[in-house]
């Protein structure tokens, strides 16, 4: 059976009991309909789903535990957090370490009962009308994942960190998972996630977060996208903001084999900031898509969009950054770049800024670059007995730094550089 | 210390080097002069390690060994330095970073521990007094937005932290105002010893009174064409290239 008949298949087997059921039927008519994107559609047109949708996949797995060491790797451990984890779908008590009394942070299923007012008036609300058949495919089957809700006038002191594990897994997986931030008026969270599967099978997430940003309110979102080479990501996150808020989502891909990014932020209310970034660093058979939407619908609000892409071997990047600035939208400010390293020849990027713009007073601007290291430099770091291996991270360290410089929880700043030292094979500790 | 046969280099198929002799003893002070596009830069480019040139002929040994296979790196730890004529801006790499990387690579090639950062911090202390740069100077991005003569103080910096057994300096005087070209020179004379070499590559006689060669050069068409004394430079400064380029055309 396709994975589609699958799908539709396990959706009509659970359908009685799940919450949200109007929604949920719909969404899966939607999957019915239009199927799996294929690169014939415009938005999936250099990003090809098929050799991932083809393999099989179980939709769900039996529980498992992972210790608390190996969790340890993958988390920030000196910085006081909460942490909520997940092994095979399932909410880990074991790994998991809530201590709060101001905020909610609680898996989804839980909060559906316990905070049930908010979870209705926002489970999906931040999601278009129409929304494209993965998200439909969450919405249809997705039944964990993480809630977030920061009460008005809080400031969540500790980051939040999120972390789906894989383990011990028959067959290959297919994973819907599904967030839910609500961040009321004049409040503040700073939130990570990530997705680790420790297992040789084949893992496949197709994930949705929705982030409702309140007036006032500011947030911080880390996606560290680090998984196993047998991994598959696609990653859509909504964020809804309302006046005066500072939302940032910003992006680091270095592992597993396909990744994509929806990120999408809409602009309700006037005197907002969006921030998107990212950094890219991926070598042999790895695919990085990002796919950003900036909407915005009122006037006097700013975007600010940066990703960096380092691509080694036959790599593949895409990268797509759609600004709308709707005709009453006057005062936007909307500022992209994209800029891209290719280290070999077989290594290529495909991007595009879509600026739609239909306000007069506006100020925007995108930048795209496509360049290689820059030999004189490298000849100048080497000249001073730099090794070309640790001249050329240094050249890459420089390029990613303005994106780096902005993570705000310091040890998430070393954690990221070693990554990337680890990814470029070198030992000298770079903080620039 | 280094010891140039006559070595030819190319570029993209266009010949820049025709026939290079030198032979630098240590403790001596070599001076480099010619017209613009003679090749000095390429020499200097050429003896560091530069790989896009082709070297097509001649050998460069270094401490009686050849350097001819050597990495631009493994020179460095050799002990060539070169300041270059067109220091490079790297932005997002600082000042104190890139020379703690660079003399921590150099030391590990000598099978050296890292130097203690409180050491590293003190001896770049004392090389900024000595060529008095000031103090945000260490946390700025390498070369960034640096005056042209901030740019040759800076390099002289890192010759001083590197402390090299030879330094080819090309042009470190241009660009420089009269007090800084006394500082760096005072910088250069200071680092001087019987042990190492100094190559000044330079179009004027002014760099020279301070720095007082042992030899001077004319680099012409990718060779030398005249050596002398110091003398020579006062002459060409009063009589240009002409009759230098004249004489060595009837050859
Ligand atoms: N990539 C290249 N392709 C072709 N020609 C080159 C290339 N690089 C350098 N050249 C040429 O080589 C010649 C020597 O250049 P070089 O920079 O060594 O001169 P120079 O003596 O240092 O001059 P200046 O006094 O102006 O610094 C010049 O004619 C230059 O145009
Ligand atoms: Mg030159």
């Amino acid at each position: 059976m396709n994975l589609k008949d699958k799908l539709i298949k396990a959706f009509q087997e659970t359908e009685s009991t799940l919450s949200f059921q109007k929604e949920r039927k719909d969404s899966i008519r939607r999957l019915e309909e239009f199927g799996f994107p294929t690169v014939k559609d415009e938005e999936w047109k250099y990003t090809n789903l098929l050799p991932i949708i083809k393999n099989e996949y179980a939709l769900s797995a039996s529980e498992s535990l992972i210790s608390k060491n190996l969790l340890d790797e993958y988390i920030l451990t000196e910085t006081e957090t909460n942490v909520i984890a997940f092994v095979n779908g399932e909410f880990s008590h074991e790994l998991s370490d809530i201590d709060t009394e101001k905020i909610t942070l609680c898996p989804l299923s839980l909060a559906e009962k316990k905070h049930s007012t908010v979870v209705q008036n926002y489970w999906g609300k931040a999601l278009p009308e129409h929304p494209d058949s993965l998200v439909a495919l969450n919405t249809a089957l997705s039944k964990e994942g993480v809630f977030v809700h920061v009460p008005k006038n809080t400031v969540a002191e500790r980051p939040i960190q999120i972390v789906y594990f894989t383990t011990n897994i028959s067959s290959d997986l297919f994973l819907q998972t599904r967030n839910l931030v609500v961040v009321e008026e004049n409040a503040q969270v700073q939130i990570t996630e990530r997705h680790q599967n420790i297992d040789q099978k084949e893992v496949f997430t197709n994930s949705v977060t929705e982030i409702f940003a309140h007036d006032n309110s500011l947030i911080d979102f880390y996606k560290i996208q680090n998984d196993k080479r047998n991994c598959s990501l696609i990653d859509n996150t909504w964020v809804k903001q309302g006046k005066n808020c500072t939302c940032t989502v910003d992006t680091f891909s270095f592992g597993g084999k396909f990744i994509r990014n929806n990120l999408s932020f809409l602009l309700e209310g006037q005197y907002s900031e969006s921030n998107m970034r990212g950094i890219t660093l991926i070598g042999v058979n790895q695919l990085v898509d990002h796919h950003t939407l900036v909407d915005h619908a009122v006037a006097n609000c700013q975007s600010n969009e940066m990703y960096k892409g380092i691509f080694d071997d036959n790599a593949k990047g895409v990268f797509n950054g759609k600004v709308m600035v709707r005709p009453d939208s006057q005062k936007t400010n909307a500022f992209q770049s994209n800029n891209n390293l290719l280290l070999t020849d077989s290594a290529s990027i495909d991007t595009k800024p879509q600026l739609e713009i239909y306000a007069d007073d506006v100020a925007c601007s995108h930048g795209c670059t496509v360049g290689q290291l820059d030999d004189d430099a490298l000849f100048y770091l080497r000249s001073r007995g730099i090794p070309f291996k640790e001249a050329q991270a240094m050249l890459m360290y420089a390029f990613a730094n303005d994106v780096l410089s902005n993570v705000k929880i310091p040890e998430l700043k070393q954690k990221l550089n070693r990554i990337i030292a680890e990814k470029l094979g070198v030992q000298i500790d770079i903080e620039v | 210390m280094l010891k140039i046969n006559n070595l030819k280099a190319s570029i993209e198929g266009n010949k820049i080097l025709t026939g290079i002799n030198l032979d630098v003893k240590p403790g001596e002070v070599h001076a480099i002069m010619g017209p613009n596009g003679s090749g000095k830069s390429t020499l200097s480019s050429v003896i560091a390690g530069r790989e896009e040139y082709e070297v097509e002929d001649g050998t460069i040994d270094f401490d009686g060994e050849s350097i001819m296979d050597l990495s631009p790196e493994e020179r460095a730890h050799k002990g060539i330095f070169l300041s270059f004529q067109y220091p490079i801006e790297i932005p997002g790499v600082s000042v104190s970073n890139f020379l703690k990387t660079s003399l921590n690579e150099s030391r590990k090639a000598q099978g050296l521990e890292p130097m203690p950062a409180g050491d590293l911090l003190k001896m770049m202390r004392e090389k900024m007094e000595l060529l008095e740069i000031k103090k945000g100077f260490l946390s700025r991005s390498l070369n960034q937005g640096f005056s042209g003569g901030e740019k040759k103080r800076n390099e002289i910096f890192q010759m001083a932290m590197l402390e090299p057994k030879l330094a080819i300096l090309d042009e470190t005087d241009s660009g420089l105002d009269i007090d800084a070209l006394r500082i760096v020179a005072n910088g250069v004379n200071k680092l001087k010893s019987k042990d190492n070499a100094t190559v000044l590559i330079t179009h004027y006689q002014r760099l020279l009174d301070y720095i007082v060669p042992d030899f001077v050069h004319v680099l012409y068409n990718g060779r030398i064409v005249k050596s002398g004394t110091k003398d020579l430079a006062h002459e060409l400064e009063e009589k240009g290239y002409d009759w230098i380029i004249k004489e060595a055309e009837q050859l």
